[in-house]
């Protein structure tokens, strides 16, 4: 099944969920009706929050810079022992 | 008596793999001679063998691979030019006609991937007899050195989208340091189409929807050095449009 089938039958089915709600007024009716708005407004903020927390914690590895610039010293020196042309650049 | 006999073979299996790791270039004259250096560094006692595919790079990349060539040996580093620039993609299905290996790992020549990490991808491989096993800068022993905040910025952003629409099952989807079995690397890359970082996203998703099993492991991925970056222009809206082809086709 195709991806996008998967997230169409996932908002039908809420769909019929809302339908029902609404027909059988469980809840208070404006309420109901508010309730897809309330869905996606949800969505946005877990996806800004999400992309906010991501923002803090990510990832960095300074050290490793640092390590590659010994790695990269090492590596030319051996190179040009060996007759590889590494001076350029 | 079984298990006795079972972990024999595994072990004889293991003494039996050989890598092929392909490494595209485009002037890349100066890294692919650093990376060549490290990759031997970090894997002694490893069969593998370093199929480089320079796409004519004006630099004279292929000058400094022949002379790798003559200090490693043509039998370990393999030069599979193309005549022009044609892609990554294409580079990668070109690199792979030439593998001998049983697996194949993809990385790239900028040293944004250290091979450092190759014992590593390579363990967990043998540990887990995963299909695929892919690194990510996204978990813990993982990060990313040199990107300011606006790369960051639209980094986090994809992921999150991708993840939310996608379901991928893996951590780090546009991240292309990743080793395949052969076998499975063919099949994947036959039915991908995409271009740029899309691509190395493609190839991740359609692995994960065929079922195949996906392992991570942590890198990290320093910006690179030397030389100037191939990918750019309008990166975000072929991500978005990379992201809804996968949708209505995976
Ligand atoms: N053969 C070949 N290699 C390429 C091409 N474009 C990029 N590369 C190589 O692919 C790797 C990743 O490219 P890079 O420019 O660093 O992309 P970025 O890291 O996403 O910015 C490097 O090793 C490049 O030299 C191409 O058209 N042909
Ligand atoms: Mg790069």
């Amino acid at each position: 099944m195709k991806h996008i089938v998967k997230i169409m039958a996932l908002l039908v089915a809420l769909s019929a969920i809302w339908i029902s709600l609404l027909q059988t007024s469980v809840l208070p009716e404006s309420y109901t009706w508010l309730l897809p708005l309330y869905s996606i407004v949800t969505l946005g903020c877990y996806g800004l929050l999400m992309v906010g927390v991501g923002l803090m914690r990510f990832p960095t590895c300074p050290q490793e810079s640092l390590l590659l610039q010994e790695d990269i010293v090492e590596a030319k020196g051996f190179l040009k022992e060996k007759g590889v042309d590494v001076g350029s650049d | 008596m079984a298990s006795i006999s079972n972990s024999m073979e595994a072990k004889e299996d293991d003494d039996n793999n050989k890598y092929s790791i392909i490494v595209p270039t485009y002037n890349e004259r100066l890294n692919i001679a650093l990376i060549v250096y490290l990759i031997f560094k970090h894997l002694q006692n490893v069969n593998f063998e370093i199929i480089v595919v320079d796409d004519g790079s004006p630099d004279g990349t292929q000058e400094i691979v022949k002379q790798l060539q003559q200090v490693y040996g043509e039998d370990r580093i393999l030069l599979r030019p193309r005549a022009k620039k044609l892609g990554l993609g294409t580079a990668y299905i070109h690199g792979l006609k030439h593998a001998t290996g049983n697996f194949v790992v993809i990385m790239d020549a900028d040293l944004s991937h250290h091979p450092k990490y190759l014992p590593s991808f390579i363990k967990k491989q043998i540990e887990t007899g995963a299909s695929i096993v892919t690194g990510t800068r996204y978990v813990s022993g993982g990060g990313v050195h040199g990107w300011n905040l606006m790369r960051k910025l639209t980094s986090r952003g994809a992921n999150v989208l991708a993840q939310t629409l996608l379901w991928p099952g893996v951590s780090d989807l546009t991240g292309s340091f990743r080793l395949y079995k052969k076998s499975v690397l063919e099949d994947v890359i036959s039915s991908c189409v995409s271009k740029g970082y899309v691509f190395q996203m493609e190839m991740i998703v359609r692995a994960s929807r065929k079922g195949y099993h996906i392992e991570e492991v942590p890198i990290t991925f320093v910006d690179r050095v030397y030389g100037s970056s191939k990918l750019g222009g309008s990166e975000i809206v072929e991500y978005l449009k990379g992201l809804l082809y996968l949708l209505v086709t995976t």
